[in-house]
């Protein structure tokens, strides 16, 4: 079980959020102007890294705000949280 | 390669069996190899058979980082079917399933292959229509599927409780009688005997830590036992799919999960097929051991750990406990995990990529086990011929650019 620590409420179980896949994916300013192979890496293509991980959280029965969390994904180790614009 | 016949047991019997080899070499890695395979999972073992039996390509190795079969192979929860809802997935997985009725004659090695019969359960009546949609497209493809009645049912699986009270009562379901279930380290281990008897090189802790290529071609792998050249490469290597491709520069579709699984105490043997249910989240057959096999779903995040979330077992639990209140005091003997490759269409890899001789057979989500023959046979074509076998060529890595994906969600995503 994680422990999402949640810049608004403070740590909760993991039961109470959404997990929203990987973080810095931001949608392109205009799509049609995209390559078919352009748009596949934007719609389906991921890092899937093992290890440090940016991924996007939702408090969904909390604040219900997105967030972004720093994780490792072979340890679970949370390596912090922050709101977006915050950090890079 | 020593047979195994009764006239051989006897014999050596007869000898105090002081004469008996291990089942396949402890090979050393070679320099050089025309194709290299890597993940001595089922896939990769069976690829390595097909490519030295039906293409003649012996000058093969399958590199595996860890022990032979300690992956997905040794994970999952063995079940076999070939139920699924379009004509790509249902070609590859039919045809995988009559590799499977013959495969322990062809290995001359016992999977322990037992078509007990798969039955899916549908708790309301949008999921009856979903069913009985997939009974009909199983049908027009040649595939044995029937629909059941709740009284049927009920005479297959007396200690499922159908009774109209439930929660989540039992409207009906399908029937697939050849599925079933097989015994998931034989399978391995048969591949990788009859692939060691055909030459096949199988070399165990040594873990890939590059893919060197040059004008856009592979050229060699680094490894932690030493650099290998290679003609052709294979990846199966399931979890980490994506990370291995990262190393050539190649992005995938894939997210890796926690899948987990729990096997209980042994009972009396109780029923015979496999039970499904997408609504209520389980399926759990019986071992010929006795004990019950349970599945569950993924862990929703994105995840290598080989733990799982306890979340997710009190689900499965719950969702047993309520279709079969008879095992409400069976007591747990153990829970693991996998790493699964999940693509967005639960639908498989079994592709070239835009490096020429690299190739991938991943994706396989949570449904792998029971394609391994025929995922095998195809991807030793592909890497044979190097290009794909009209069954795989759906299977491409460019679909998620043309769009020609192929959403096999409701056969695959719960039902494993």
């Amino acid at each position: 079980m994680l422990l999402i620590p949640c810049p608004w409420c403070g740590p909760r179980e993991d039961d109470e959020f959404t997990f929203g896949g990987e973080a810095d994916i931001p949608r392109p300013a205009d799509p049609a102007a995209l390559t078919d192979e352009q748009w596949a890496d934007y719609l389906f293509m991921r890092d899937n890294r093992r290890g440090h991980h940016r991924e996007q959280w939702c408090h969904t029965a909390g604040c219900r705000r997105w967030f972004i969390v720093e994780r490792d994904t072979v340890t679970n180790e949370i390596l912090g949280a922050s709101i977006y614009g915050d950090s890079p | 390669m020593q047979f195994y016949s009764l006239p051989n047991l006897i014999r050596r019997g007869l000898r105090g069996h002081r004469d008996w080899t291990p089942a396949w070499r402890k090979a050393e890695p070679k320099p050089s190899y025309d194709v290299v395979i890597v993940g001595a999972g089922g896939h990769g073992l069976a690829t390595a058979y097909y490519l030295a039996k039906l293409h003649g390509v012996t000058n093969v190795a399958v590199l595996e980082r860890g022990w032979l079969g300690g992956g997905n192979i040794g994970r999952n929860t063995a079940i076999v079917r070939s139920n699924y809802l379009w004509d790509a997935s249902a070609h590859i997985y039919e045809f995988s399933l009559k590799l499977w009725e013959g495969l322990s004659q062809e290995l001359n090695y016992n999977v322990m292959f037992s078509q007990r019969g798969l039955l899916n359960i549908g708790h309301s009546e949008q999921e009856m229509r979903d069913l009985a949609r997939r009974v009909g497209a199983n049908q027009l493809n040649g595939i044995d599927a029937e629909l059941v009645s709740t009284a049927e049912i009920s005479k297959l699986v007396p200690v499922l409780n159908t009774s109209p009270d439930t929660r989540y009562p039992v409207l009906g379901g399908t029937l697939q009688r050849r599925g079933g279930v097989a015994r998931h380290d034989a399978v391995a281990w048969g591949y990788a005997r009859a692939a060691d008897a055909l030459g096949v090189d199988i070399v165990e802790n040594c873990e890939v830590t590059g893919i060197r290529t040059a004008n856009g071609r592979v050229t060699s792998l680094e490894t932690t036992r030493g650099g290998i050249r290679a003609g052709a490469v294979g990846l199966v290597v399931a979890g980490n799919a994506s990370v291995l491709a990262s190393m050539a520069g190649i992005r995938l579709p894939i997210q890796s999960h926690p899948l987990q699984a729990l096997v209980t105490e042994p009972l009396k043997p109780v029923f015979d097929p496999v039970v499904m249910s997408s609504a209520v989240h389980v399926y759990i057959h019986q071992t010929d051991r006795g004990e019950l096999v349970l599945g569950a779903g993924i862990d929703a995040p994105v995840s290598y750990d080989l733990n799982g979330n306890f979340r997710i077992i009190e689900h499965v639990l719950a969702a047993v406990c309520e279709l079969f209140p008879i095992f409400s005091r069976v007591r747990m003997l153990r829970q693991w995990a996998g790493t699964v490759d999940v693509c967005p269409d639960a639908s498989p890899i079994i592709s070239g990529t835009p490096v020429k001789g690299l190739f991938m057979n991943c994706g396989w989500g949570t449904g792998g086990f029971k394609a391994t023959p025929g995922s095998g046979w195809v991807f030793a074509h592909t890497l044979a011929h190097q290009e794909p076998h009209p069954l795989n060529e759906p299977f491409s890595l460019d679909r998620f650019t043309t769009g020609a994906l192929i959403d096999e969600h409701g056969a695959a995503a719960v039902a494993h």
